[in-house]
């Protein structure tokens, strides 16, 4: 193929990557979506396989095969409540595969066609494998550490320890020096020592980040797979990639944004963490508030005379595998004429998109399930609204207390409603931000005490 | 003097982030799970690179890096557009039966 050819097939595979994610503005054409997605990426590998510099294909074929097969596998075989830690742990691979092509363009560069013509790497080739190969390894070793929270390998607390900041600060400086200093003469222990040290920082940069906070941290990982990716492709010249990275480095950021402005929260205090780490607010001291309790037939008595009910499902949810049951009761009484409806809250979950994604596998059609601002005008007018494993995201002092932590997040406004059913373990324990949620000696409030998928079990046998 | 090949790649990349803006923010919240298991598939583009560098004849550990990255990105692809496709199919199957519940 002719060099014109060959980027006129990188453009359409382009034009494909941007025409999946526009499929994913509704359901119904998402599917087309992806199919446009595999097509792309079936013609980019296609163009380069052509490629004349590619002459040996035993091992090339071998690697797509097992890494296909594997692949292939995992994503049959994963569970959906996995799903977060699934997509950490692709976003590792695009983050070290990022980091072997910089290595092996920097190894051998003849076969990247980046030496000037005294035989040396090109200075703009320089720069753009030493941030390619620093932002794949920050993307790998920090999805790891992502991965291992979200799997529960480690526990999900944040993890501090004093002159953290500073220590993240020095390692940055020293990477940016290395890497100006690599500019200058492309010395192989520059290129070394600045990789290892992205893999260092990579770590250090996600350890202090707490379990709800992920949602930020894998949108935020995944824009720097994108941009890795488009470093990767400035080195290589290749539209397709530079293109790619660049719609996935965005999507990432956007995502991040939409998932800090749920949370009420800036970027950077996400990114410095620790939030929840301190739970000795005043707060914890309002645990003799007289609460009520209820039992199941309580709970089923009261959805039973409901003309409408409101679900907000949260990480609880899917901890207890609790979606399938809670989906059989919705069902049970949309039978019964009872108007059932989900408010899910941006960040409920541990990844954005979470509950939607677990409601759509336990059969819950997508029409009954409504964002933040669609449902909370509806609160008002709701006979009982149901929270289930869900608990900051609908404290009523991010609207009243503003001594609160969590002042000014946006919430679910299930204490409009006239009835509040919280399912919830047990009294003890705080929502993440180590806060009491004032909800729950709330009069209009009965706290159901049991494990979420036990309990919503016992209220469909009473219906 | 001609237009350095960078400053192309440049206006390319710059152009794709705002394309990359418009149609992000167009996707339906309930289908951000799917948005990030697809860019990461689509992420794996990269593969690209990890084949120039497996290409040549000779072993080199260049070629090998190139081969372990092909393996890498081959889960990613494999695995993206799989489960992507999983999760779609979920979203899909309820949107025909429900109307003629509706009175």
């Amino acid at each position: 193929m002719s060099p014109n050819l060959t980027a006129l097939a990188y453009l359409v595979a382009s034009a494909l990557f941007i025409l999946a994610l526009r499929g994913l503005s509704s359901p119904a054409a998402a599917r087309r979506g992806n199919i446009m997605g595999i097509a792309g990426m079936a013609i980019a590998i296609g163009t380069t396989l052509v490629d004349p510099n590619i002459v040996s294909y035993g091992w090339i074929v071998a690697a797509i095969a097992v890494g296909g097969i594997v692949g292939t596998v995992i994503a049959y075989q994963i569970q959906m409540t996995a799903m977060p830690q699934l997509v950490a742990g692709f976003h590792s691979l695009v983050g070290m595969a990022a980091v072997l092509v910089a290595a092996a363009a920097f190894l051998s560069p003849e076969s990247f066609g980046i030496l000037n013509d005294s035989g040396a790497i090109k200075v703009a080739s320089r720069i753009e494998m030493a941030l390619g190969v620093v932002i794949g390894a920050i993307t790998f070793t920090g999805s790891i550490v992502a991965f291992s929270k979200l799997q529960g390998l480690v526990s999900g607390d944040p993890v501090l320890f004093p002159g953290q900041h500073w220590l993240n600060l020095a390692i940055g400086v020293v990477i940016a020096g290395l890497i100006a200093l690599f500019t200058q003469s492309p010395e192989p222990q520059w290129f070394w020592i600045f990789t290892a040290l992205a893999f260092l920082i990579g770590v250090l940069l996600i350890i202090p980040i707490g379990g709800a906070d992920m949602p930020v941290v894998i949108s935020m990982l995944n824009s720097y797979s994108g941009w890795a990716a488009a470093g990767i492709g400035f080195t290589l010249g290749n539209s397709a990639l530079i293109v790619t990275g660049a719609l996935v480095g965005s999507s990432g950021a956007i995502l991040s944004y939409i998932m800090c402005r749920a949370m009420n929260r800036s970027f950077i205090s996400v990114i410095l963490g620790g939030f929840g780490a301190t739970g000795d607010g005043p707060a914890k001291a309002k645990t003799d508030k007289p609460h009520k309790e209820g039992s199941a037939e309580d709970a089923a008595f009261l959805l039973k005379n409901a003309g409408s009910v409101i679900i907000v499902p949260g990480y609880g949810m899917a901890v207890a595998q609790a979606q399938h049951v809670l989906a059989e009761v919705s069902e049970k009484l949309k039978a019964q004429g009872v108007k059932v409806r989900y408010g899910i809250h941006p960040v409920a979950g541990r990844m954005p998109g979470h509950m939607n994604v677990l409601l759509a596998e336990a059969n819950v059609p997508y029409e009954d399930v409504e964002a933040l601002e669609e449902i909370n005008p509806d609160f008002a007018n709701t006979d009982v609204a149901i929270v289930i494993g869900a608990n900051d995201v609908t404290n009523p002092a991010a609207k009243n207390d503003p001594k609160s932590p969590i002042f000014g997040m946006p919430i679910l406004e299930v204490d409009k409603a006239k009835t509040v059913l919280f399912i919830k373990r047990s009294m003890k324990g705080v929502g993440y931000a180590g806060i009491h949620n004032e909800l729950f000696y709330s009069p209009n409030t009965m706290m159901l005490l049991a494990d979420a998928k036990k309990m919503m079990q016992d209220i469909g046998k009473e219906l | 003097m001609e237009v350095d090949p960078l400053v192309w790649e440049l206006s390319i990349f710059v152009l794709a982030i705002f394309v990359g803006y418009y149609v992000i923010w167009s996707v339906t919240p309930a289908l951000h799970t799917p948005l990030m298991a697809i860019t990461n598939a689509i992420s794996s583009v990269i593969v690209v690179g990890a084949l120039m560098a497996a290409g040549p004849a000779d072993f080199s550990i260049a070629k090998a890096l190139g081969i372990a990255a092909i393996t890498l990105a081959a889960v990613n692809i494999c695995g993206g557009f799989v489960v992507t496709q999983r999760m779609l199919g979920m979203f899909q199957a309820k949107a025909r039966p429900r109307p003629p519940e509706k009175k």
